[in-house]
């Protein structure tokens, strides 16, 4: 079983979290970077910045994890990141 | 030819079968680079040796031939896509591997037994009217069959599921079949070699040359190389490896997961596939049945297997035949897929005018192995794309000209 750490629940198993992907640098708002923000998402060998949702309790938060070792390395809060 | 087996089989002494020979110094010069030694790489190096006349090639490839995406597949040869420029392209792969054997001189097993893809809802069985009438339409062998006629195909099949998942029909493919995999790369890297292709294995990419539009040079971990022309195919690491030329792919990379029982007598003739339970069975002419088509369900490039996915695996075999409950597993691995947004491949021209790309094959690369080497050894040879491969250009996505084949995996990831 593989455990991510909920910000607000605690450490749970990986099972009640869904994967929203990538958080995105372009933005499909702006026209300029709609391609780019539809098609060419981030998919970097090493740390990657990624949305999470744990389900029961709907918290939506963002998790640093290396995509090699997938070892997670930082979770929290949207905006909240720990100094 | 019996007796020719005969004489053979009771001969003392046989010629050695003669291997694919070992790694050579490398030349300072090829005509061709050829970035990645899996099957779609050797494909196009036995087509420009063996038909083309181009023979200056070398083949690149990090870790040993055919060791990545190509030993991981599931082996599943088959055309029955959503779309016509598909459905073409896949249909002419499909009738490459049919003459292979006779071609390479070379035993690939390959065998057209038929698969079929269940149905466990209308909705499911809406799309597969569609995916019929494309086909008969494009002339490959391809029908809609109701729960009956599945039952005569897969007498074993466990129709109802619990009733949670009931067997509505299913979209039968005739042309569809499977191959030994290994024996295609080892195959087309035989004859590759003996028309003077170079094969140099644990030979790494490291970085390009780039002067204007064009790449002069490919760095390695044993020199560098000039190149005429380039061709990249390297599998679940293509957007690290186009990212050295200066090349930006839509690629997101998910590990798939697949595993094969101990042999068993055979029960299972056909390809079964059902995208409601993310499942797929083949059995192998060893009698092992190969279960795949659990795709990750995050972003990762590690070819780590997990508990969770390979007891998802089994549920759903389990689901489809459960006699299956007592076989043992004997290995199980995973395969980096490297996902495009619309689920076909990117085949062609590059932003450099000499690099070409064969690449987001994701999890259906292995039934295009032979079309896919013939297509861009021709690319390569003369400079210009064939008509056929016109639609899997990488500047599709700059004019949402996509071509979604998102609802034609054998497994929905």
């Amino acid at each position: 079983m593989k455990i991510l750490t909920c910000p607000v629940n605690g450490p749970r198993n990986i099972a009640e979290f869904q994967y929203l992907g990538p958080v995105r640098a372009a933005s499909a708002e702006e026209p300029g970077q709609l391609i780019e923000a539809l098609f060419y998402a981030e998919n970097p060998l090493g740390i990657m910045h990624e949305w999470w949702r744990h389900m029961p309790s709907n918290t939506i938060l963002i998790a640093e994890r290396h995509t090699v070792t997938d070892r997670i390395v930082a979770t929290y809060l949207p905006n909240q990141k720990p100094a | 030819m019996p007796f020719t087996l005969l004489r053979y089989g009771l001969r003392s002494k046989h010629a050695s079968f003669g291997d694919i020979p070992s790694t050579p110094a490398l030349k300072r010069s090829y005509d061709v680079v050829i970035v990645g030694g899996g099957g779609h790489g050797l494909a196009a190096a036995y087509y420009l040796s063996n038909v083309h006349g181009i023979r200056n090639v070398a083949v690149l490839e990090k870790g040993y031939l055919a060791g990545g995406n190509t030993a991981r597949n599931t082996t599943t040869v088959r055309s029955n896509y959503m779309t016509e420029e598909s459905v073409r392209f896949y249909a002419e792969g499909v009738r490459l591997f049919e003459t292979m054997s006779q071609d390479l001189g070379f035993n690939i097993m390959y065998s057209q037994r038929g698969q079929l893809t269940l149905a466990h809802s209308d909705a499911t069985m809406r799309s597969f009217h569609l995916r019929a009438e494309m086909g008969k339409h494009v002339g490959t062998r391809i029908e809609v069959v109701d729960a009956r006629t599945v039952k005569e195909l897969v007498p074993h099949l466990n129709l109802d599921i619990g009733g949670m998942h009931e067997v509505l029909g299913g979209l039968w493919h005739a042309d569809g079949g499977t191959a030994r995999h290994d024996a295609v790369a080892w195959g087309y890297a035989r004859h590759a070699s003996r028309r003077g292709v170079e094969i140099h294995q644990r030979t790494e990419v490291a970085g390009f040359d780039v002067s204007g539009d064009r790449v002069t040079h490919v760095r390695t971990n044993r020199g560098t190389i000039a190149a005429g022309q380039v061709l990249q195919a390297v599998g679940g690491l293509n957007g690290q490896v186009a990212a050295l030329a200066g090349i930006r792919l839509p690629i997101r990379c998910f590990p798939l997961q697949a595993m094969v029982t101990q042999p068993l007598k055979p029960f299972l003739h056909t390809l079964v596939s059902s995208a409601n339970l993310h499942t797929y069975l083949v059995q192998s002419s060893r009698g092992e049945v190969v279960i795949g088509g659990g795709s990750d369900p995050y972003q990762l490039a590690s070819t780590r297997s997990t508990l969770d996915q390979k007891e998802h695996l089994a549920e759903g075999a389990l689901h489809l035949f459960p006699f299956l409950h007592k076989v043992k597993l004997l290995r199980q691995w995973a395969g980096i897929t490297d996902m495009t947004p619309d689920y076909s491949p990117i085949m062609g021209a590059s932003p450099l005018a000499n690099y070409w790309l064969d690449c987001g094959w994701g999890t259906w690369g292995f039934k295009a192995t032979p079309v896919a080497g013939k297509r861009m050894a021709e690319t390569i040879a003369t400079g210009k794309v064939p008509d056929i491969l016109k639609p899997f250009d990488l500047r599709r996505f700059d004019s949402f000209a996509l071509l979604n084949e998102m609802g034609a995996t054998a497994a929905s990831h």
